[in-house]
């Protein structure tokens, strides 16, 4: 009981839960800016992958950090555009075009990171984003360390999260975005261009998810490998459920889902005599049970994974 | 430019639509052949010879290709009746896992003739068990068995990696995680000598055949299609939608989890974190090259197999990553989506 006690006010482990949340915020914000629109795009996993990849192969060529971050957002952005010519021109099925995506994206990356940077022993490494230190909140004893010792793309996360809530539901674009999920023919009846408001949700979206990627690669590590994403796509996917399709809870159930993650593992190290694959294993457990206790109270976008052609019912 | 329904179908275009999809998705991997500073014909050349070129090549090509028949019926039985399950790779490793349980110890002591198909079936009921969860998870609390059944195989890959790590673990390993061997005579017959091809790929051919009879012969199959196609007509015309589920979650389930255990029994003998490179994954396109059809299962698994054998061999001459296998394989599943669109719209200005 005494380690568990200790573990919850270490200010390690809360730094580290604004860490693991972060990639898990911007992945569900992207997916959920496009699910609202109606399009589910489980072209995710792929997309981080390669955002993870080209966002450390261009600091690696000596790029700045934060232009690594906009190229990986460009690319992830790519992949959205393809993801969108499928499902939204072609209206085809949502869920195959995605896995197809994520298939190519994460094949292609692992291709040219290996053309890139030839088999060695240990992987090349960059310098990552260091902590910012905020002038005073940073002195703070134990809120200092653990909220206000993270590197700028976590607040970035933070804020894109509350900009986005206020965008979907303050703003006349996330009115559309909002219609055209819920029922494109009534949106396209009140002058919205059902189409054009799918490619753009689901082009920032897949920006994001990249983004989101690049943040594993510039800032929780710093090289690359392949399969580092870890499913964090999918439970991503999960979490939107979680959310409702609501970025606030979206924000916070990353949060949760992060602290969780964070305590399991420390308590690997603290517990002795379980095998670790069980601790590794509660992250998907989790997202599986926050599935079925959720899927009945949320109100699922009710155009969701329908495909919108003009003029046909 | 719009795009406007195809009044009826040509079974000319249908046939044609794999061909025209392979060839663009070899034209799009070129570039990406050329960029790195080969020729891609000469890339394709070796990767043909690679993987047909020789008659250990070639059972090399049909090795692979066994368990990829078996995950390739597994999704085209599950996406007919639109089951989505991605939980192939996860049902892959659950049948593999309990066929090391079952035949290195408990049943060793039984003959072949009794050992072999009794671990098939232990495999194959591994598989179904599975996917049983998510379906139940579906038709219960209404979840998307897309995602739970994707982070089924994480789960699975480490309760897998949990066992050979403990109560399977070989002790004559050298401390390597991996799982008791199976007993001689657990392992699947050779179909050549000197090879490694096993009579897993006639299982697994037979099944393409038992499976394509099952979907356009039988009353089931006839059901499963209809589930898939449309299911509030289905329901309305009196279908059972969560027993016929059941059924096509049990075929398909099985179909990954007896994948894993002919691998076990045919290739390797053992079970490792490594035994799957993608086998389900991989699946899903095989099914989606096929365009769900049992038969046609056949012929992309095949196709995808010399893919990634032939691959090797051209890596190691002309430097290209073998990844050009996965990307290849990935893009053909997206030109064949395209290649299907058109066989059903055409473009009108």
């Amino acid at each position: 009981m005494n380690t568990l006690i200790d573990i919850v006010v270490s200010a390690g482990l809360w730094a580290a839960v604004l860490r693991i949340a972060t990639p898990l915020i911007y992945g569900t914000l992207g997916a959920l800016l496009g699910e609202r629109a109606g399009v589910l795009n489980l072209g995710i996993e792929g997309i981080m992958t390669f955002g993870a990849m080209i966002g450390w192969l261009t600091v690696y060529h000596g790029a700045g950090l934060w232009t690594g971050l906009l190229v990986a957002a460009l690319f992830g952005a790519a992949f959205g555009l393809l993801h969108c010519v499928l499902t939204v021109t072609l209206g085809l099925s949502q869920h195959v075009c995605g896995l197809g995506v994520t298939l190519f994206a994460s094949s292609f990356s692992y291709y040219i990171f290996r053309l890139a940077v030839p088999v060695s022993g240990t992987p090349p490494t960059v310098a990552p984003f260091r902590p910012i230190v905020v002038p005073g909140l940073s002195a703070l004893p134990f809120v200092g360390p653990a909220f206000f010792n993270q590197t700028a793309p976590t607040y970035l996360a933070i804020v894109l999260a509350l900009v986005s809530a206020y965008v979907i539901f303050r703003t006349p674009v996330g009115l559309a975005i909002r219609m055209t999920g819920e029922n494109p023919h009534a949106a396209e009846a009140q002058g919205v261009n059902p189409t054009r408001v799918r490619y753009g949700a689901v082009v920032a979206g897949s920006a994001l998810m990249g983004m989101g990627g690049a943040f594993l690669t510039l800032s929780a590590f710093n090289s690359f490998f392949p399969t580092m994403v870890q499913g964090r796509g999918w439970i991503c996917i999960a979490l939107v459920v979680f959310s409702s399709w609501r970025p606030a809870r979206a924000l916070f159930g990353a949060l949760l889902f992060a602290f969780f993650d964070a305590f399991q593992l420390r308590l690997q190290t603290a517990v002795h005599g379980v095998p670790y694959q069980i601790f590794l294993m509660t992250p998907y457990v989790l997202s599986i049970v926050a599935l079925a206790v959720l899927s009945r109270r949320t109100r699922v976008p009710q155009a969701l994974m329908q495909p919108y052609r003009p003029g046909e019912r | 430019m719009r795009f406007e329904r195809r009044e009826n179908r040509s079974l000319y275009l249908m046939a044609l639509a794999p061909a025209l999809a392979v060839v663009a998705a070899l034209a799009l991997a070129g570039i990406l052949i050329a960029i790195a500073g080969a020729s891609p014909l000469e890339a394709y050349w070796r990767i043909l010879i690679g993987a047909f070129g020789s008659r250990l090549a070639a059972t090399e090509t049909l090795t692979r290709a066994t368990p990829l028949i078996l995950t390739g019926l597994s999704a085209a039985v599950a996406f007919r009746a639109r089951l989505w399950n991605i939980g192939a790779e996860g049902q892959f490793y659950i049948g593999a896992i309990a066929v090391a349980a079952f035949g290195s110890r408990a049943l060793a002591a039984l003959p072949a003739p009794l050992l072999i198909p009794l671990l098939l079936a232990i495999g194959a009921a591994a598989g179904m068990a599975m996917l049983l969860g998510p379906l139940w998870l579906r038709l219960r609390f209404s979840v998307d068995e897309v995602v739970t059944s994707l982070l089924l195989n994480f789960i699975a890959v480490l309760f897998v990696s949990m066992l050979i790590d403990g109560v399977l673990k070989d002790p004559a390993a050298f401390g390597w995680p991996q799982s008791r061997p199976v007993v001689d005579q657990a392992m699947l017959p050779k179909l050549i000598a000197h090879s490694r091809l096993h009579i897993g790929f006639v299982i697994a051919v037979v099944l393409a055949v038992v499976v394509h009879f099952i979907q356009s012969r039988t009353v089931f199959g006839m059901r499963s299609r209809a589930v898939g196609l449309n299911p509030q007509g289905a329901v309305f015309a009196g279908v059972r939608l969560a027993p016929t589920l059941v059924k096509v979650a049990c075929l398909s389930g099985g179909l990954a989890g007896l994948a894993g255990a002919i691998e076990v029994m045919g290739v390797k003998g053992y079970v490792t974190t490594d035994l799957s490179p993608g086998f389900g994954y991989t699946g899903i396109v095989v099914a989606m090259l096929a365009n769900l059809n049992p038969l046609g299962v056949v012929f992309s698994a095949i196709f995808t197999a010399a893919m990634f054998v032939g691959a090797d061999g051209m890596s190691r001459g002309l430097r290209i990553p073998t990844y050009i296998a996965d990307v290849t394989v990935a893009l053909s599943l997206l030109t064949m989506l395209i290649a299907l669109f058109f066989i059903q719209y055409r473009l009108r200005r």
